[in-house]
């Protein structure tokens, strides 16, 4: 479902003398349906990086990445938003929210956007909150005043809300307490058990040898710095 | 499928001052374009050639008409033009003066551009007024009430109240949140964000608020000195620039 080959990428900083950063060569991965696959390295080796050339918010140079069967190098923006909408999922670290928004409504939305009647999509995302502990007195506010942890939990609410072919995890157990963090694997688990095809960064190694088949070891794809000529 | 808007090699100048040059893009059904860039960029001046509001000097604007199909509105006579203004397009405008009639209650707004397309019954319009200022959440025993005794915030939820009563399928708006207070913004963005997604509208957009861009626009065009400079998916251009001029105006932002 992922298939990624050589692919790299720089950044070229034009208001900073123009300098060049390579920062990925030669990447090449696959994940499969109903397997769960960990990027690892360490901090700045380009985890996150790949993550967001799957998403298509960072560009890729050369290569190719396939997820679904769809070309994201220097695909057309109207093919990466019916890929998001139809089949991949991101679960990344941060909520961005518009202020007034009920946390009941941003949840719900990916479901909306695939047509599914509101009446159900705001019953499973009322479940969906439940699931992961979120008190129903806060399900009519924005979550802008909800403590890390709460946010995070609308955030992962958000990403499983949908069944997505193929699921992108940005340290989802990061800020979360043992019971929360339970529900989360047990949403990886089922996940993995309909077929979603997932990669994720995950930095607690229990929940990655809880959850993960294999591990992918990003320093490989890492250009050698100050080498450059 | 047929893109609802082809734009071929659109320039406009004004005697020897470039207002636009070479603009190319096409808008698929449904696609939310914001376009980005500092005052005197040539956005405000696109966004009038596209609109029928000035001839550019060059270019092709084809627009997928719901009678006739592809049509290049810049060699189609005056009236065709104002026809589709009251029909399939819609134009926002910065100011509400601008798109409102100040003089005539907030009802008479909303229904005076039922009666452009028409429509006749005066219980049929009343009613259609009412359900529109609901949706843009006036309380309908303001209706009778006219636009100046309205706060900035309304008076801008009138003016798109106005201009959706049509079911327009093209929908352009000039900065639509950037005279309001930043609590009365939020409010405004969520409320078009959900028409837009509710109606299944098209839109351009300009904005100078990359914020705002990233929350409405699922595509982003950066237009320096009369020129698009970048586009792309909207998270790509602001996450990833590329160009020189986008790398500083992303770069630029102060976060609250």
């Amino acid at each position: 479902m992922i298939e990624i080959a050589d692919v790299g990428k720089r950044f070229v900083l034009h208001n900073q003398g123009g300098a060049v950063l390579p920062v990925m060569e030669g990447a090449s991965l696959t994940v499969a349906p109903g397997e769960c696959v960990a990027l690892v390295g360490a901090s700045g080796a380009g985890k996150s990086t790949l993550m967001r050339m799957i998403w298509g918010n960072y560009r890729c140079d050369e290569g190719s990445i396939r997820v679904a069967g769809v070309e994201l190098c220097n695909a057309e923006p109207r093919a990466v938003i019916a890929l998001r909408r139809q089949s991949l999922g991101y679960v990344s670290q941060f909520l961005r929210v518009i202020p007034r928004v009920p946390t009941v409504q941003i949840v719900a939305e990916p479901l909306l956007a695939q047509e599914v009647g509101e009446d159900v999509a705001l019953a499973r995302a009322q479940a969906m909150l439940a699931r992961l502990n979120i008190p129903q007195r806060l399900w009519a506010l924005s979550p802008t005043t909800f403590s890390g942890g709460e946010q995070q939990r609308v955030n992962i609410a958000r990403g499983f809300i949908h069944a997505w072919p193929v699921m992108l995890l940005d340290e989802p157990t990061a800020s979360l307490d043992a019971a929360n963090r339970a529900v989360v694997l047990a949403l990886i688990a089922e996940a993995k058990a309909r077929g979603a095809a997932i990669l994720g960064i995950f930095h607690d190694a229990e929940a990655r040898a809880a959850v993960c088949d294999r591990e992918v070891d990003v320093t490989r794809f890492t250009p050698l710095r100050g080498e450059a000529a | 499928m047929t893109p609802l808007l082809q734009v071929e090699a659109l320039s406009k100048y004004y005697g020897h001052h470039l207002g636009c040059a070479d603009v190319h893009f096409t808008l698929w059904p449904g696609e939310v374009m914001g376009i980005v860039g500092e005052s005197g960029s040539g956005k405000s001046t696109l966004l009038n050639c596209l609109a029928g509001h000035m001839p550019p000097d060059t270019g092709r604007v084809i627009f997928d008409t719901r009678d006739h199909g592809p049509r290049d509105t810049v060699v189609m006579t005056e009236a065709e033009r104002r026809w589709l203004a009251r029909t399939d397009w819609a134009f926002v405008h910065q100011n509400p003066r601008d798109g409102l009639r100040m003089n005539v209650s907030a009802g008479g707004n909303v229904g005076e551009r039922l009666m452009a397309v028409g429509a006749r019954h005066y219980g049929d319009i009343r009613a259609q007024a009412e359900d529109w200022l609901g949706r843009v959440e006036i309380d309908a025993r303001r209706m009778d009430d006219r636009p100046r005794a309205f706060s900035g915030g309304m008076q801008q939820r009138l003016q798109i109240a106005r201009n959706l009563v049509t079911g327009p399928r093209l929908v352009f708006m000039d900065d639509p949140t950037g005279g309001l207070d930043v609590s009365v913004q939020a409010r405004l963005l969520d409320l078009l964000r959900g028409l837009v997604r509710r109606l299944g509208l098209s839109a351009v957009i300009v904005t100078h608020d990359l914020a705002e861009a990233r929350l409405l626009a699922d595509r982003l065009m950066v237009m320096k000195d009369g020129r698009v400079v970048e586009e792309g998916l909207t998270d790509q251009v602001l996450d990833d620039p590329q160009h020189a001029y986008t790398q500083l105006l992303v770069s630029s932002v102060l976060h609250a």
